[in-house]
């Protein structure tokens, strides 16, 4: 088909001849291209366009110049601009052609302008009165080139001025001008949701449209709606199912087909739609198999845009709940796929399988010769995607040979993005399912090359916490700290001038803490391959404060050597280097001193970080006494800096990083990035406002939470060391059968082909009969959770000493654990509940704790992590039927009971379990509890909550994971989630899994959705507090919104209302006027002002964050409709 | 299917059209274009149609001289790209009657004029030949009659 269009294209020649009637060039246009081509260097191209350029801006500025000639200008300067000259001289006449000129002059000039300026230039204000003028035009070519100029280039300051108008453009008689106007709400929405907000009744009108473009555009705009809340729009399922319908059934206009395809673009955006409405949802879903399977029926010809929506349809086909039968022939469509000899088929196909293994991983199994071909493809694209759909189906069995893979591509690989996500990727790969200490170790060494210092920081920080945190056994911790430690002293033995600084980094830091686990390696050695490393110039100044900490670790001893290297930096420039080299002398001579600032071996669990910084209050108080002036917070400070510009009083910014102060020895204790809740776990919202005292205090925290998710649980996962020798063994035999492999034969190729196949599948299916060289040892287990010693004790303790006195004990020890302290930090001998399991207190270097003996549900909960110290599920063995939700908040914790909460809503159900929902709102975050009920009459086993959500963190969580949950019991595990980012609507989604059999799991999702109006908290200040921030913020909106006149007072009942459904602060009402304040959880204010304006609110809002003043107009917007 | 961005540039990397969906300072665009045409000239023949940018997908095709170049999203599906870059080389061809690299270089406001009818804020507005066409040329009448 394309090639009817090549033939007509390479025509090129008569080109003059060939100008149909409109298209005449005028003659200095054409000149200037043509002597352009001409041309034959780029220097000679620059004089002509300067020549040019300064014709142009001649002209222009003649009075003499007609509108005509300058249309034809426009076009001359465009073309400037097109060869990346700048022509920003002619941008104002842009406008005012569009302006003043005719028809045909605006045309001209409408396109300069969207191809001139930009979003946010400030010279489209000036446009706004033309595009209004010629939106009320009678002229239906000028209200369409106003409309395509403000779908295409304004921001969202100018919307409202424009809005009423294009609104009106939805009830226009001609279908174009409609369409038109549907798609510029489609973009304003986009840019400002909540602009749009009061016209969704017209969006549906839209949908209904009788011309299907019109009706097609609408969809661009359901697709969105939908996507951010699909429940919402559950009951449009039926007409789009009918739309669907009707499209495949050619109920269109010829018109709208595309190569005999009916419609192909709508199809398309149907089933997208239709794939959102269905997932998760059975009854919707069942809506839509009928269609679904016509559409895979229909779309048989051999086109490409049929391929297209058959990709879409196989994806939907997924997406929803599950049918058998469609499931089948989906699967079958992606084999035609990956088979076809076409390669862009073949780049979908594995897109589409990549998509689809996350459900149903056999299928891998069926395409494995295809895409071990992908894998050695000449295509880098093909390749690429080969390799996203391996990581999707890698196991500890194959984890070596598609790692392998992988390091391969990054090496030929100089793509920095491609790098980045890639070896991230190969770092979570690593740390999931590493076979060996070695292998793990020299992977993550790779990884730390070729990753370089392009890696994303928490790769590192990840790998060291995971040595530094340890798992159960410290025999094996060590045996996998000393791998490192060797491997280490190897590589730095080499050729070092090339290594990443974030490698070196890792490497200093190791050897510094575990260096003295290597008994046979002399210290000397050690400390003078670091102290060369210093001598480097590569090396740069952050990794030597690297290295001169990792020295100062090292064991005494060595003084002569210490003492000249720091003699030597004593003198240096950095003054971050010579502190450390004063630490460094200082401590090395005096070993009482050292081993107090850095016990070795010390517990993680031990550091303790008081946020609030009280610790500090005597000598605040002291410098007060003494005159100091009191600490300001920075908006403040910036304030008064307006106010007095006549000095520089900027402080200089920080000549040393924050992490290095003097604290510095026992902070490199974690160099980690900072723990997500730590920032906000300070009494005074000002603390985690001011970054710089964060950043100082939480060094030393333990990040729990990392990206994917709560990290003991992962390292549980992660660490190699556990039961070596079962996860060593399949590896060994691997490469055992590897070395046999190689066979005689002459095809060896395809042999190798079969063995790759054979290690890169191996673990996917059921059964020896699809893998090709048929393995079928039994998988180990791929998540290798560290033992848990006392889970049979503990659950047949829980029999035994259970007692009346549940609900009392249950009330103690959530007391004792929930939020004493917010952060995941909490204090050591609270947490200690397990004196009856020893073994579980040592390994987490807990202290006892003397009051367990009041608690008599301890021993139900168990701890998955050596150090995951907050996972308390609190189970309470209560009488209540678990189905009636009204009893389900009388099971929350003694101290969550008095926070407000949402009403409890049922989350998913099945006939084992049920779950249901309650949202707490407390000041610093949103908790969400899930309550998990057994409704069976036994005892269901392991039972584990995951949640995610990508907009959201969470900063902490209890009882997702219990050992049992007794017949007919409910649970409570609870989230605390912050929001860092405003966003409308947030979608949660998750799973339960759960045994009711032994072995035999079984897994039950859930979602819901979240809005923002969730993490809004009131802000209490007095009015001279609120004047003062006002005047420090600098993002603001205004806008009309409803008043509520129905009772009283409107301004007061508004605000009211407002408060009621938003927990907003109500600060002072004054006659007409009233200002309002609130915060995103503990973080960025945002303040209102309101003021009675007629019949309306006149609404002013001003946050430092930029987008929280759109998010919280919003919300008062609906909040105001559904009143 | 948002469409970041389309260009239209030679087989010598000479940019002849541009549209961009988003908006962008200048001095990126300028690093989008130069990128572009380095990464799809050096396509090998035979490879496929789509490559990996940064996180978007790039899709982009060949007419005669011409390589029709656009950057789509992850999770867009990237053959309908290639029919959209079709249909607008269709529309083109209807237009100008037989397109060549040379008509879009004399007329290339033209060539916005119909895009601006085909797609809309990176989105696709109007998919009928017939229908772009009768707008186009509305506009062009006009033109007609003042002159």
């Amino acid at each position: 088909m394309s090639d009817v269009v090549e033939k007509t294209l390479t025509a090129l020649p008569g080109l003059f001849e060939s100008q149909t009637g409109a298209a005449k060039i005028t003659n200095r246009l054409r000149q200037l291209i043509k002597s352009i081509t001409e041309l034959t260097s780029k220097h000679e191209e620059e004089n002509l366009i300067k020549r040019e350029l300064s014709a142009i801006k001649e002209q222009v500025s003649s009075p003499n110049t007609t509108m005509k000639q300058m249309r034809e200008i426009m076009v001359r300067a465009m073309y400037c601009e097109m060869l990346g000259y700048d022509a920003s001289f002619t941008y104002i006449h842009a406008i005012k052609l569009a302006q003043q000129g005719g028809v045909l002059e605006k045309r001209v000039g409408y396109l300069a302008v969207s191809l001139f300026l930009n979003e946010g230039h400030e010279l489209l204000l000036l446009l706004v009165n033309t595009v209004l003028k010629d939106l009320q035009s009678t002229n239906l070519i000028e209200v369409c080139m106003a409309l395509t100029v403000v779908a295409q280039v304004f921001p969202k300051d100018m919307i409202p001025a424009v809005l009423p108008l294009v609104e009106d453009k939805l009830s226009h008689p001609k279908e174009i001008i409609r369409r038109k106007a549907v798609l510029a709400l489609y973009k304003f929405y986009l840019i400002a949701p909540n602009q749009v907000q009061h016209i969704h009744a017209k969006f549906c009108k839209a949908l209904s449209d009788k011309d299907p473009g019109v009706m097609a555009s609408s969809l661009h705009i359901y697709l969105q709606l939908i996507r951010e809340s699909p429940d919402s729009y559950k009951d449009l399922t039926g007409s789009f199912v009918t739309i669907l319908k009707q499209v495949l059934g050619g109920k269109l206009p010829v018109d709208f087909n595309y190569h005999s395809v009916p419609a192909p673009w709508l199809q398309i955006q149907l089933l997208r739609i239709l794939s959102l409405l269905g997932k998760e949802d059975q009854s919707t879903s069942e809506l839509m198999y009928e269609v679904l399977d016509e559409s895979l029926r229909r779309a048989e010809m051999n086109h490409n845009i049929t391929y297209a929506i058959l990709y879409e349809c196989v994806k939907a086909v997924y997406t929803i709940h599950p049918k058998a039968e469609l499931l089948e022939k989906a699967a079958r469509c992606i084999g035609n796929f990956v088979l076809s000899p076409k390669i862009n088929l073949k780049y979908l196909g594995l897109k589409a399988l990549t998509y689809v293994v996350q459900h149903d991983a056999k299928l891998a199994l069926q395409h494995q010769m295809t895409i071990i071909e992908c894998l050695d493809h000449s295509d880098f694209t093909i390749k690429r995607e080969t390799l996203e759909l391996l990581f999707r189906i890698t196991n500890a069995q194959n984890v070596t040979v598609i790692v392998e893979k992988m390091l391969d591509f990054l090496r030929s690989c100089n793509d920095e993005h491609t790098i980045i996500h890639l070896i991230g990727k190969v770092a979570e790969l690593a740390e999931k399912f590493a076979p060996d200490n070695s292998w793990f170790i020299q992977t993550m060494n790779d990884v730390f090359s070729i990753g370089g210092d392009l890696l994303q920081q928490d790769v590192p920080n990840n790998f060291l916490r995971l040595l530094a945190e340890g798992s159960e056994s410290k025999e094996e911790d060590d045996q996998l700290r000393l791998y490192a430690v060797e491997s280490y002293l190897t590589v730095l033995k080499g050729h070092t001038s090339h290594l990443p600084q974030c490698f070196l980094q890792v490497m200093s830091w190791v050897l510094g803490e575990y260096a003295h686990l290597q008994e046979s390696v002399d210290r000397r050695e050690v400390i003078r391959l670091l102290t060369q490393l210093l001598d480097q110039r590569s090396v740069s100044s952050e990794t030597r404060v690297w290295i001169l900490s990792a020295l100062t670790k090292i064991p005494e001893g060595q003084t002569d050597l210490i003492l000249d290297l720091a003699e030597s930096l004593s003198s240096s420039q950095d003054t971050v280097l010579r502190q450390q080299a004063q630490e460094l002398r200082h401590l090395s001579q005096d070993s009482q001193l050292r081993e107090w600032v850095l016990p070795r071996g010390a517990p993680w669990d031990g550091i303790e970080v008081d946020s609030s910084l009280s610790f500090l209050d005597g000598f605040v108080s002291e410098a007060l006494a003494a005159g100091a002036a009191p600490y300001k917070p920075p908006h403040q400070r910036q304030e008064e800096l307006c106010e007095d510009r006549a000095l520089n009083l900027e402080p200089y910014s920080f000549s040393l990083p924050v992490s290095l102060s003097s604290c510095s020895i026992t902070d490199r204790q974690s160099p980690t990035l900072l723990s997500v809740s730590s920032g906000l776990s300070g009494n005074s919202a000002e603390l985690s406002q001011k970054a710089g005292s964060s950043t100082l205090i939480l060094e030393g925290v333990k990040r729990v939470w990392g990206k994917d998710g709560y990290l003991p649980q992962k390292e549980a996962t992660a660490p190699p060391v556990d039961e070596p020798s079962a996860a060593v063994q399949p590896a060994s035999q691997q490469e055992a059968a590897e070395r046999i492999e190689p066979r005689p034969e002459p095809s060896t190729q395809n042999q190798d082909k079969q063995q790759l196949a054979s290690s890169l599948f191996v673990g996917l299916g059921v059964g020896s009969s699809v893998s090709l060289l048929g393995k079928s040892e039994a998988p180990p287990p791929r998540f290798r959770k560290k033992p848990r010693p006392h889970e049979s004790s503990s659950s047949s303790g829980t029999s035994k000493r259970s007692s009346d006195s549940s609900s009392h004990s249950s009330r103690n020890t959530t007391d004792s654990f929930l939020y004493g302290s917010f952060p995941e930090e909490e204090p050591a001998t609270s947490i200690s509940t397990f004196d009856h399991t020893p073994k579980s207190t040592t390994a987490n270097g807990l202290s006892q704790n003397k009051d367990t003996k009041e608690d008599r549900h301890a021993n139900t909960s168990q701890i998955l992590g050596g150090d995951m110290v907050i996972v308390r599920p609190s189970t309470i063995q209560d009488k209540h039927p678990p189905s009636v939700s009204s009893d389900l908040t009388a099971l929350l914790p003694a101290d969550l009971k008095d926070l407000p909460h949402s009403d409890v809503i049922s989350l998913t159900s099945d006939p084992s379990l049920s779950l249901s929902s309650c949202r707490l709102f407390r000041d610093e975050a949103l908790l969400l509890v899930i309550f998990i009920s057994n409704c069976t009459e036994t005892v269901i086993k392991d039972v584990a909550v995951q949640l995610t959500c990508e907009e959201l963190k969470t900063a902490s969580l209890r009882g997702n994971v219990m050992d049992c949950l007794e017949a007919r019991s409910t649970s409570v595990c609870h989230y605390a989630l912050l929001m860092d980012d405003p966003h409308t609507n947030v979608s949660l989604t998750g799973t339960v899994s759960y045994q009711t059999q032994p072995g035999h799991t079984n897994t039950l999702p859930f979602s819901g959705t979240l809005s923002t109006a969730d993490f809004i908290r009131p802000l209490v200040v007095t009015t001279e507090e609120y004047g003062k921030l006002w005047l420090s913020l600098s993002h603001d909106v205004k806008q009309n919104l409803k008043l509520l006149t129905d009772a009283g007072d409107p301004l007061r009942t508004t605000l009211n209302a407002l408060k009621d459904a938003l927990q907003l602060h109500v600060v002072d009402i004054i006659g007409s006027e009233g200002i309002v304040a609130c915060r995103l959880l503990s973080g960025a204010p945002c303040l209102l002002h309101c003021r009675v304006n007629g019949a309306a609110l006149a609404m002013w809002l001003r946050s430092p964050h930029p987008a929280l003043p759109d998010f919280i107009l919003y919300h008062c917007q609906r909040a105001l409709a559904h009143h | 299917m948002t469409m970041h961005f389309l260009l239209l540039f030679s087989r010598q990397g000479k940019l002849r059209l541009q549209k961009w969906f988003l908006p962008l300072p200048e001095r990126e665009r300028k690093k989008i274009v130069k990128d572009m045409t380095t990464m799809v000239l050096s396509r090998k023949p035979r490879t496929c149609n789509f490559l990996h940018w940064k996180d978007l997908k790039i899709v982009y095709k060949r007419y005669a001289s011409l390589y029709f170049c656009c950057a789509l999203e992850n999770q867009d599906n990237e053959l309908l790209a290639l029919e959209i870059l079709h249909r607008y080389v269709e529309l083109l061809d209807k237009y100008f009657g037989n397109v060549c690299e040379l008509d879009i270089i004399f007329n290339f406001e033209k060539a916005y004029f119909i895009l601006d009818e085909f797609l809309m804020g990176g989105e696709i507005q109007e998919t009928s030949k017939q229908s772009i066409a009768k707008s186009v040329e509305a506009s062009d009448m006009l033109q007609e009659v003042r002159h």
